[in-house]
Parts: structure tokens; sequence; C-alpha cells
């Protein structure tokens, strides 16, 4: 049979955790070689007899019997995970134990033990991201490296970085500890968020790169939602947020590979799978009194996939929203998606007025859809030499060439 | 139609759960390929890269590995073809080359009447 698509990535993630809880998280590095080692060691004989049935479960089997060398090749020169104690000295006792810490319970909160983990405060946001790409996607160095378009060398360097913290943190995370999971919950959240919105929105050019990022979040809140501390409100809200943005993700890069606006999507292409998944987790997040950032970002989402054209798009909704988002969480980027449905609702002009008098635009300097967002309003006023100058200037500031394509095709219609 | 070994020699696997799997895949689409064109008499096996090696009157037993790692031999598949040079050719195919690795190309001694 053939293995099923980033197999390996994503077992990866599972048994670099199990590994980790066995050896210490000192020993972060021994459980990667390991994990390395048992895929190379599957991979050699799959090759010539084929993949088996279950190849997750021979994966991870054939991790287990990888991590027992390892144990026995090193249990003089190192120290493990307290839990395994003084087990490991004797031949009578360590298969059994780490035959019980292989079992499908111990498994199963590997994978959240290590995202808390990775969520430490002493690690910047950035790295955490890294972290979690890294350690429970299995993402290597380089395919992050694609997704940030940012060099080899800086990705290892944060990662290197960040493992050291999380290795000379002494222990994993207790997810068994009621007060600090919920402490550190929106930090998870935030991460999962940054991950997904990398895929949806980042810089790299590569669909198949972003998708896989989108996906990848998705199957961590997933996670997350598996687990009773877990599933709180905020967290099917982010959950929604996700699956409702990932529907439109089919439409997002049009066959040219430019970017295409909420406004002339295909919306035919989008998934009304992943849509419907996405309206029932909001209304599952609305069953406490919990109304966060992401509730609110749900609820927009949840109004563009309700409407069938654009232009049934309900607009006054859509700005009531951001009138709450701008509350919770202001922002200028918040405030200047909430000008452009302003302008929807009440035309460009006011769609400028509301721009102008956005709270630390300078902010924005950066931002190409800012000056594109301008160039627009400007555009539907028909003053077609100011918005191709600011079209220029979004171009300038392009981040990938999506965007670039993409800017580029707007300003040559103000001509 | 005469049988060849083939030995695989060397060649490093992706050292990311990605590239493992790429390979690996390759290599299944090549050993199918060759199968579905009936050249496969044994798909064979991997093999450990150490061991141990017997050797001299004394029968002397030494450690493996017997070679560079880029010779060491990782496995082996048994073909048919119908002669070296259409072998060599279909060795070709083999993904080891992407990883540096070589595939040598044995006739299988027969006697014939």
């Amino acid at each position: 049979m053939e293995p099923s698509e980033h197999l390996f990535r994503r077992e990866s993630g599972r048994m670099v955790a199990a590994l980790t809880r066995i050896f210490g998280v000192h020993n972060l590095a021994l459980a990667e070689d390991v994990v390395q080692e048992a895929f190379c060691r599957a991979a050699e004989v799959w090759k010539f007899r084929g993949v088996p049935d279950n190849p997750a479960a021979w994966l991870m089997a054939t991790a287990k019997n990888c991590a027992l060398d390892a144990l026995r090749r090193e249990r003089t020169a190192r120290t493990f995970a307290p839990e395994l104690g003084r087990l490991v000295e004797s031949e009578w006792t360590l298969a059994p134990a780490v035959h019980e810490l292989f079992g499908p319970n111990e498994i199963k909160d590997d994978l959240l033990r290590m995202m808390f983990s990775c969520c430490s405060p002493r690690l910047p946001e950035e790295a955490q991201v890294a972290l979690v790409l890294h350690i429970l996607c299995g993402f290597s160095v380089d395919e992050i490296a694609a997704a940030f378009v940012s060099s080899h060398a800086a990705v290892e360097k944060r990662i290197a970085r960040a493992k050291k913290v999380l290795a000379r943190s002494g222990r994993l995370f207790d997810v068994r500890a009621t007060a600090e999971f919920s402490a550190r919950l929106p930090a998870v959240h935030t991460a999962l968020y940054l991950l997904f919105n990398e895929g949806y929105h980042g810089a790299s050019a590569e669909s198949a790169v972003r998708g896989d990022l989108c996906r990848e979040a998705m199957r961590l809140a997933a996670l997350l939602l598996e687990h009773p501390l877990g599933a709180t409100p905020t967290t099917l809200a982010l959950a929604a947020l996700m699956s409702l943005n990932a529907a439109r993700l089919p439409a997002r890069i049009d066959t040219d590979g430019r970017l295409s606006t909420l406004f002339d999507q295909d919306r035919s292409l989008w998934d009304p799978t992943l849509a419907r998944e996405g309206l029932a987790l909001l209304e599952r997040s609305a069953s406490g009194d919990e109304v966060s950032g992401y509730h609110l970002e749900a609820a927009i989402a949840a109004v563009h996939a309700e409407a069938r054209r654009a232009e049934d798009t309900d607009w006054p909704k859509i700005v009531a929203l951001y009138d709450v988002l701008l509350r919770i969480h202001p922002s200028p980027i918040v405030a200047l998606n909430r000008a452009v449905a302003v302008a929807q609702c009440e035309g460009p002009e006011r769609g400028l007025e509301e721009i102008g008098a956005i709270d630390q635009r300078e902010r924005l300097a950066r931002y190409p859809f800012y000056a594109a967002a301008l160039g627009e309003l400007e555009l539907r006023l028909g003053r077609r030499d100011d918005a191709r100058r600011h079209f220029e200037d979004a171009l300038a500031l392009a981040r990938n060439p999506a965007e670039r394509r993409f800017l580029d095709r707007r300003r040559a219609a103000c001509a | 139609m005469s049988d060849f070994l083939y030995l695989y020699r060397g060649g490093e696997d992706g050292r990311t759960p990605e590239r493992v799997q790429q390979t690996m895949q390759k290599w299944m689409t090549w050993m199918k390929d060759l199968a579905a064109k009936g050249h496969v008499k044994d798909q064979g096996q991997p093999l450990e890269r150490h061991g141990k090696l017997v050797s001299g009157r004394q029968k002397a037993v030494t450690d493996g590995p017997f070679a560079e790692v880029k010779d060491v031999i990782g496995g082996y598949t048994l073909i048919q073809a119908r002669d070296l040079e259409q072998a060599v050719e279909l060795s070709k195919g083999c993904p080891i080359f992407e990883v540096d690795g070589a595939v040598e190309v044995r006739p299988v001694r027969t006697l014939s009447m």
C-alpha cells in the first residue's frame, strides 16, 4: 500500500513527544535522533517489502525499540526522566517500564504536553511557532524557512536557541495541572493562530506550503479540543475561525497564481464541508460567557461564508462585529479592515474618512494592503492618478510574488 | 533472460521526516515499475549496516563495517534482464543516485550445457 502523504512528518511529533517524556526534556536532542533513526529503519525495510497496513503503529513500535536501544546504550552516561527512575538500570525492569510508557493513554497526552511546553513564556512568540512547527509538526528547518521566507541560518538559529531553553527548563509542562493549563492556554491559542495566519496570509508564495501550515494549525486545534481542559469556548472559536477561513483557501490564489480578494473570488471553489464545520464550531463556541477576538473574527468569517455572492454580503453586520473587535483588540489593522467594510456600506468617501481617522495609522506604513486599500477607494471615486500612486507604494512593499502580481494588476486597472 | 544481483552501496537517506518518506516512496515506485515489467525475481532485503567479519585460517572475528560508509552494502535485489547492458540500464532508475549512492550490477553465473 501507499503511505499517506506526510505520514512521517505527521507521526514525527507524536514520536518525539513520547520519547522526550521517557528520556527527559534535557535529552530532547537524543529523542529527535532516535526518531530519525526509527524513520530510517522503517523506510529501509518498507522500500523493499512495502508499507504495512498500519504504518503509524509500526513507526511507533520501531521508535520504542530504538528508544530501548538508546536507553541501554546511554544509561551509564546520562540521566533520564524521573518517572523512569532506577527502572532503567536493570534489564528486568527496563523493557516493561518502557512498554508501559508507550501505552495508548500515555501517548495520548504527549502531543499536548509538548505543545504547551513549546509555548513557554520564556520564548518569544515567533520562536514558539517555529518550535511547534519543528517538533510537533515535523517540519525541517528548510521547510520552515520556506514557509516564513526566512533564511535557513536564521531559522536554524532560532530553533536551536528555543530548544536550548526548552531543554534547560528541567521538565515538560504538566497537562494535568488545571490552573497552569488554563494560564498557558492563551499562549497556545496565539501560537496556533499565528501558525494558521502564516499559512493563510503569509509570505510564502508556494500554495502547497501554505495549505500545509493551515492544516497543521487545524490539526493541533482539534487535538486541543479533545482535551477536557482545552475545549473552552475560545478554543472552539479559534477552531471555527480556522475552518471558515480555510474553506476559502482554494479560491485565494487564482489559476494564474495571483491573489484573489474576497470580492472577486470564485466562491464555487470554497470548501462547503469546512464552512459547515466552521459554522457548527462557532455555534458551540457561544455556549459560555467568553467573547474573545477569535469569536469576532470567526463571526466575521461566518458572514462571508454565508454570502453566496460578494454583493450579498451583510456589510452592516460586519462593521458592527469589527466595532466590538476593535474594543477588545484595538489595532490599526483591525481598524483598516473595519474602514473597508464601512466603505462597502456607505461608499468610498466614508471609507477614506475612516482610514484617515485610524488611531496610530503610522504603524500601517509598511503594510502593503494599507496603501492598496487607499488605492482601491480612490479608484472607485475615479481619481485614477491618486489610486495609481497608492498602488505603486503598495507594490514597493509587496512581500511575495503573489502579492506583487495582484498589486501590479490593480495598478494597471488605474490606467 | 538472465539473473543479475543489484547490490546497493552507500547513499545517505534524507535527514528530515519528509525527505526520508520521499526517498522511500521513490524506491517503492521504482521497484513497482521494475516488477510490473517482469524484471524482479526477488525484491530482496535491506541489510543492517553493522555485522561481523570472519576471516583467515584462524577464523578471526572482527567487527564491521568492513568498508567506508559510502561503500557499505545496504541491501540487494535479484532481477532478470536480457543481458548485462539491460540490467545496467534498468539500474539507472534507482533513487540511490540522488543521494550519492551506487548500484553494483553483478551477473549471476550459471553453467549452461
